[in-house]
């Protein structure tokens, strides 16, 4: 079997049907499978046990945490909401991806201060919050003068994951929780949908049970992170998984043959998992006395500001293209938000380019190490692209590469490979079942096509909605949908549209104050 | 912050008119070197200054507007919006002194100024950095925005 793309927590095995052949009781059949909007007697024949709820929230994730916290804040009572989910608690996934990308519970994340999803108002921000818990004026004074006189202020990941399991447990978001992998969501004759979960083995005495609801919201966060070609080629036919590694996976054993003996490694990409990976090996370098030798191989070195004119453009330099956010900023509120909401088709796709592709955040002290490095001759950064790679003797890789300066050969102990590449929508299996059977279709950029409302387009079950949030809808009218901050605008759009089907309360001024208050005295709600 | 021309606009007027109202309303008693006044000339004065803050702010905003252009990332860096208190400050206490702004009875002590005009900006500034965004949920997402 080829292994192409990375496991993460919670993302199940498919399907396998039962060896023996045997037919199990509540399983889909063929007349199901085949047609895309079902009727009540269709479930029923079938033996597949229903359960009636007005929301359902696919995957569990931060996306479906956010979702939920909104709509609990807006007087939905968990009664009314289900969450079908495979991980034990909604940062699971992200945490095991930050932690074995670097970045532990003590390190700083990516977003802003005011990038909460444990708080729908972001108010008081991390800084605020950090400022009252190490009684120092340290965070506060940073964001006062980022990223002018200081880089951004992000929060600790810790801090991040105790917020949002305080919150958790505010909500009571372990009362709407199901466990098990959601197979398919099917529109439902005279409205709403079912979504067909297949629940752990032996805990359910149906092979699937269906959750017939008004409204169903999608946040399966990545359908998948991608093996490269090459890595996946060098693995499958040396039987090394050790040595060439992406950085999304566990790869500890890279950094303990460099505390066992001296080496050079080979980092590739110019995104932040990148600046972690550099940041950790240059970081055990001083504190163990190391001599590792750091190449760097960027596929577009970048070096210098650049853009389409001088109003767009973006700071540049040794390789990197900076910026603070996955986005500039103002994707997530300002101007570039006001302005992405009203393109269309290619116009939106042109946008998204210019101010998409990989960059990283500048840090000071990344800049400090790597100026150390590039000093001491021991980190070389250039453009090149890896052509092959063969094992060489005693656990070392032999790469070849294709620079500016010509082919080049270097032995290495490891090459970590920075560059994510997300799969195809489709090889998410609920995403292609909505494309095949669901009525939804793609955005300019090819995913999930979601309205304002983040309502997804084509599948709409009068009355009932279904919304998607996280990276499926990238290319949509909002950009910055693959973090907290965009996850908690489409929860907002989401909250907002379900405000006009009087399935929540308005958060106008009044009901907003009290209910932060609520939030600020830890009241369960 | 992150806003958008309009939202710009809006924000400082509903701020100024509101908070800033509030504060000048309870400021005013207690500012020094104004012995001789009496409460309704006192308040004539400290009102007028709110309102040229709010009309020549937005001249200001436009300005700003124009220099965010240049910015990558399209936002206002936090303290942008405290340091503008420097420029503005000083415009409208020029305007005073040449007598242009009307409606003023002449002779505004600085010392009460730069009080009036320095805690109305800090407290604002406060406001628009935190707590606006829990009565007004979606303001922050419409580049300030609240209609
Ligand atoms: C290394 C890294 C660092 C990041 N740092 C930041 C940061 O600093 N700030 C920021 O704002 N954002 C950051 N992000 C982006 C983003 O906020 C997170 O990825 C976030 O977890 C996305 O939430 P999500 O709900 O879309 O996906 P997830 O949190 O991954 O949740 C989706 C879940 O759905 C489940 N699922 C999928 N299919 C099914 C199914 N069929 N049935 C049941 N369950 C299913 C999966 O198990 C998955 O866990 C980062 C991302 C990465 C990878």
């Amino acid at each position: 079997m080829r292994e192409e793309t990375i496991q993460l927590p919670g993302a199940g095995r498919a399907y396998r049907p039962d060896p023996s052949g045997a037919p199990q009781p509540g399983d889909l059949t063929p007349e199901l499978i085949e047609t895309d909007w079902w009727s009540d007697d269709a479930v029923a024949r079938a033996g597949i046990p229903v359960v009636d709820v007005p929301f359902v929230s696919v995957g569990g994730g931060i996306g479906s945490f956010v979702t939920v916290d909104y709509l609990r804040i807006c007087g939905v009572p968990t009664s009314a909401i289900k969450v079908l989910t495979q991980l034990e608690h909604p940062w699971e996934s992200y945490e095991y991806l930050t932690r074995v990308s670097q970045i532990p519970r003590k390190e700083r994340l990516r977003s802003d201060s005011a990038s909460c999803p444990d708080n729908i108002w972001g108010f008081p921000s991390y800084a605020v919050r950090e400022a009252f818990a190490d009684k120092s004026f340290r965070s506060l004074w940073q964001v006062l003068v980022e990223p002018i006189f200081a880089d951004y202020y992000t929060p600790k990941a810790g801090h991040a994951f105790e917020t949002m399991e305080k919150e958790y447990r505010r909500i009571s978001y372990p009362e709407t929780v199901v466990k098990g992998q959601v197979r398919m969501v099917r529109r439902r004759i005279g409205g709403g949908y079912y979504t067909i979960l297949t629940p752990p083995e032996k805990s359910s005495r149906t092979r699937r049970i269906a959750y017939r609801s008004k409204y169903v919201h999608i946040a399966v966060g990545y359908p998948g992170l991608k093996f490269l070609p090459d890595l996946q080629e060098y693995r499958e036919r040396h039987r090394d998984y050790g040595s060439v590694v992406n950085a999304y996976e566990p790869h500890e054993q890279i950094y303990q043959r460099l505390h066992a003996a001296p080496g050079t490694v080979l980092v590739r990409g110019g995104g932040i998992v990148a600046s972690r990976v550099l940041q950790r090996l240059i970081d055990d370098r001083d504190a163990r006395g190391l001599q590792t030798q750091i190449l760097h191989v960027f596929r577009t070195f970048v070096t210098g500001s650049h853009g389409p004119n001088i109003w767009m453009r973006r700071r540049g330099g040794d390789g990197w293209a900076y910026q603070g956010f996955n986005y500039p900023k103002s994707v997530w509120g300002g101007q570039l938000k006001a302005r992405v909401r009203k393109l269309e088709g290619k116009d939106r796709a042109d946008l998204y380019k210019v101010f998409g592709g990989t960059n990283t955040p500048i840090r000071r002290n990344w800049q400090e190490q790597m100026r150390r490095g590039r000093r001491e001759g021991w980190y070389r950064p250039f453009q090149g692209e890896i052509i092959a790679m063969e094992p060489h003797g005693s656990g070392q890789v032999r790469v070849e590469l294709k620079t500016e300066h010509g082919p080049q050969h270097v032995t290495v102990i490891g090459v970590v490979d920075c560059t994510g590449l997300e799969a195809d929508i489709s090889e998410h299996r609920v995403l292609d079942d909505l494309l095949q059977h669901g009525g939804a279709g793609r955005n300019p950029v090819d995913r999930l096509d979601v309205d304002r409302t983040f309502e997804v387009r084509g599948t709409r079950s009068e009355p009932g909605r279904m919304y998607a949030s996280g990276t499926a809808t990238l290319g949509g009218y909002f950009p910055g949908v693959d973090t907290f901050l965009g996850l908690q605008i489409a929860a907002q759009e989401i909250a907002d549209d379900l405000t006009r089907q009087k399935f929540c309360r308005r958060l106008g001024p009044l009901r907003s104050t009290s209910q932060w208050w609520k939030w600020a005295r830890g009241k369960q709600i | 912050m992150l806003p958008t021309l309009n939202g710009r606009i809006q924000t400082r007027i509903f701020l100024l008119a509101i908070v800033g109202g509030i504060w000048t309303l309870i400021i005013s008693p207690v500012l020094p070197g104004l012995g001789g006044a009496g409460i309704g000339e006192i308040y004539r004065m400290t009102f007028t200054v709110l309102v040229t803050t709010i009309v020549l702010g937005i001249g200001w905003e436009l300005i700003y507007h124009f220099i965010q252009q240049f910015r990558w990332e399209k936002d206002w860096p936090t303290l942008f919006g405290l340091i503008t208190v420097l420029n503005e400050g000083a415009l409208v206490w020029l305007l005073l002194r040449l007598g242009i702004v009307p409606g003023l009875p002449d002779g505004v002590p600085l010392p009460a100024f730069l009080i009036l005009f320095a805690t109305t900006w800090i407290i604002v500034w406060i406001i628009a950095n935190g707590p606006m965004r829990v009565p007004f949920i979606h303001w922050r997402f419409r580049g300030g925005r609240l209609v």
